[in-house]
């Protein structure tokens, strides 16, 4: 019965994949005709002139870039997460893996302020380990009689570890420079300063080849030891990549909220929990949403803007509302 | 029935505690001449208590009229609706037809607005429509996300210029106290806990389930609609004076039933209060004076506040 089922939605599958792709496209062509000095993408082909080309390669295409690849991989991340976790209703912002990341960032600024890129990376990365497994393993502790305790906690842990960088933040003055890093928007992002987002895809690249086997981890321990996958193994990887997504995201914009909640669970209305079929999806749709809040953000005050991490935060709390109220028989 | 000879001991304890920290604020590392000390010092204090009164009631009658101990109105984001319901109303003020009102008006119609909203939450929340504990708490923190969002966006559209003043507003401290509203704060406070005060045998039997209360003629529906308004009122004075607190309440209620092992809100609710204003007033003598350090006490309240309720979590988790 699977294998029909999955054979008839295939196609339905693939126009949707296709349509994702012309909505990234088209959205990506947008992000690149507005900003705060007029600017008309056919004018590079009409007329051409440096002042074009220059904002076009400095600003724009960077940042459209940028968005792209972080929508996609913070999407991923969250499903991955969610598998990890077998819950819907998680993701790396409500779960302590972004405040720990966020953590680092502080730690970096206030111990080495002028750290090599690289090294800043590897340092958050692993704070943004070290809060995905605090938060596992204090999963695994309870009994999980309502799936909603799950969320609950992670929001918990979440909230304690920022309310502890918060006042660290404070002691050493940075306590302005901590929002802006938990409040992640790409108005800073020029060429040059956004090129470790493709570590980020390329780890979402690594998830798409893995995705069978985290089909089968979101199975549990049992089922996935039992059709002969090494369990701790597979999960200690999924926890890195999730964690190095994280953690080269929030280096570059700061922390975007609910991408990984709304996307992955949008998307599993059309696929189930295929993990193989959905990650594509998945990515794509992510892309999407972090394109549309960035232009949201950047037309709706314009010559201002609204950081796409406000604008996510609304959106995506919103939606979290309505998945609790609409599932509440089968949450509750 | 009275206390335990426990609950008195430590009641009694914790009053002297509140009352010397009192005494520690107002003397402590006195150098300049006491007119300007017991005015500058004086309103602090002052707002502190109120603040200490107000959290503590509110928390206490809150988790008296939803049966549990977790759930306080801070957790379910009353407290960053008064933001929100603020921020929004400074666009009416803006206009020319709030621009002469005067501050005391302008709290008290933002006051209304933000307990209208609180009650029309809690009817959805509490009609029996949501059930379990662990969603209410959810949908609460989630709102409460919302709430600040939505409070930091119109701050953001309307005036994109001052957001970085107005952003002061959205995290507790209690060092840059919201002086103007002092009186009408205080007016407002005092009748709320005369009102709770007068209504606590009430509380009592509405401690004991819905339908208890009921066949022991309350009327329910009026009587929790009262208490209502009085919690939503007693958090937009906190809120105006200090800055939303998402975990303060919890502490002090569970410190003041810790402290008194009774149900009888004529212990329970006195107690919250004398247990915020060690947490609050003698934390600040502590901090300030006793350790002279410049760490933010609203923030380490923040984080106890916050592991007492995930240790709250996990034991309601496990049995």
């Amino acid at each position: 019965m699977a294998v029909t089922s999955s054979t008839q939605v295939q196609p339905r599958i693939v126009l949707w994949l296709l349509g994702l792709v012309v909505l990234v496209v088209v959205l990506a062509l947008v992000s690149l005709n507005v900003g705060a000095s007029r600017m008309n993408l056919l004018h590079l082909f009409t007329q051409p002139d440096d002042r074009i080309t220059q904002l076009l390669f400095v600003s724009r295409w960077p940042r459209t870039l940028a968005l792209i690849l972080a929508g996609a991989s913070l999407a991923v991340a969250g499903l991955l997460l969610q598998m990890m976790a077998r819950n819907r209703l998680v993701e790396p912002s409500m779960v302590g893996t972004v405040d720990a990341a966020a953590l680092g960032v502080l730690l970096c600024a206030i111990v080495a302020p002028s750290m090599a890129l690289w090294l800043k990376f590897s340092v958050v990365s692993l704070f943004a380990v070290m809060g995905t497994v605090l938060f596992l393993s204090v999963l695994k502790r309870i009994p999980l009689r309502s799936a909603l305790i799950v969320p609950l906690l992670g929001l918990v842990l979440a909230g304690v570890i920022a309310a502890a960088s918060g006042l660290l933040a404070h002691q050493f003055e940075l306590s302005q420079a901590l929002r802006s890093w938990n409040s992640g928007d790409f108005s800073a992002i020029l060429r040059g300063r956004y090129e470790l987002l493709w570590v980020a895809a390329g780890i979402t690249g690594l998830a798409m080849l893995l995705a069978d086997r985290f089909t089968v981890l979101g199975m549990g321990k049992d089922f996935a030891t039992n059709v002969g996958v090494n369990y701790p193994a597979l999960l200690a990887l999924g926890v890195l990549l999730v964690s190095m997504i994280i953690a080269s995201v929030v280096v570059i914009a700061g922390a975007l909220p609910f991408i990984g909640l709304i996307v992955p669970n949008l998307v599993r209305l059309l696929t189930g929990d295929n993990v193989r079929r959905a990650i594509p999806v998945v990515a794509l749709a992510g892309s999407a949403l972090m394109l549309a809040a960035d232009l949201l953000g950047r037309v709706l005050i314009h010559p201002y803007e609204i950081p796409s991490a406000t604008l996510l935060a609304i959106a995506g709390s919103l939606v979290f509302i309505l998945i609790l109220v609409r599932g509440r028989r089968q949450w509750a | 029935m009275g206390l335990t000879k426990r609950g008195r001991w430590l009641l009694s304890l914790t009053a002297v505690l509140a009352l010397g920290s009192v005494l520690g604020f107002m003397t402590l590392n006195v150098h300049s001449d006491w007119a300007f000390i017991v005015q500058y010092r004086g309103t602090r204090l002052l707002a502190m208590l109120l603040v200490a009164l107000s959290m503590g009631l509110a928390t206490v009658v809150f988790q008296t009229i939803t049966h549990n101990r977790i759930l306080t109105p801070s957790l379910m984001g009353f407290d960053v609706l008064y933001v929100l319901v603020h921020t929004l109303a400074l666009l009416l003020w803006g206009t020319e037809f709030g621009k002469g009102w005067p501050l005391e008006s302008r709290f008290i119609l933002e006051v209304t607005v933000m307990v209208s909203i609180a009650l029309l939450l809690f009817r959805w929340l509490f009609n029996g429509s949501v059930r379990g504990l662990h969603m209410l708490i959810l949908l609460g923190m989630v709102g409460g996300l919302l709430f600040r969002e939505l409070a930091d966006l119109s701050a953001r559209v309307f005036n994109p210029s001052e957001f970085s003043i107005q952003q002061g507003s959205s995290v507790a401290n209690f060092n840059r106290v919201n002086l103007q509203l002092l009186w009408v704060g205080l007016a407002a406070a005092v009748f709320c806990s005369g009102l709770l005060f007068h209504l606590r045998r009430q509380l009592d039997v509405l401690s004991l389930g819905r339908d208890v209360a009921i066949n022991l003629g309350v009327p329910y529906r009026k009587a929790v609609t009262l208490l209502m308004l009085v919690i939503g009122a007693l958090l937009s004075i906190s809120t105006a004076l200090v800055g939303p607190m998402l975990f303060f309440g919890l502490l002090v209620a569970n410190l003041a039933y810790w402290i008194t092992g009774s149900h009888q809100h004529r212990w329970t609710l006195p107690a919250s209060v004398l247990a915020a204003i060690v947490c609050l007033i003698g934390g600040q003598v502590l901090f300030e004076h006793l350790l002279s350090t410049r760490l933010p006490l609203a923030m380490v309240i923040e984080l106890c506040g916050g592991v007492l309720f995930i240790a709250l979590l996990l034991r309601g988790v496990k049995q």
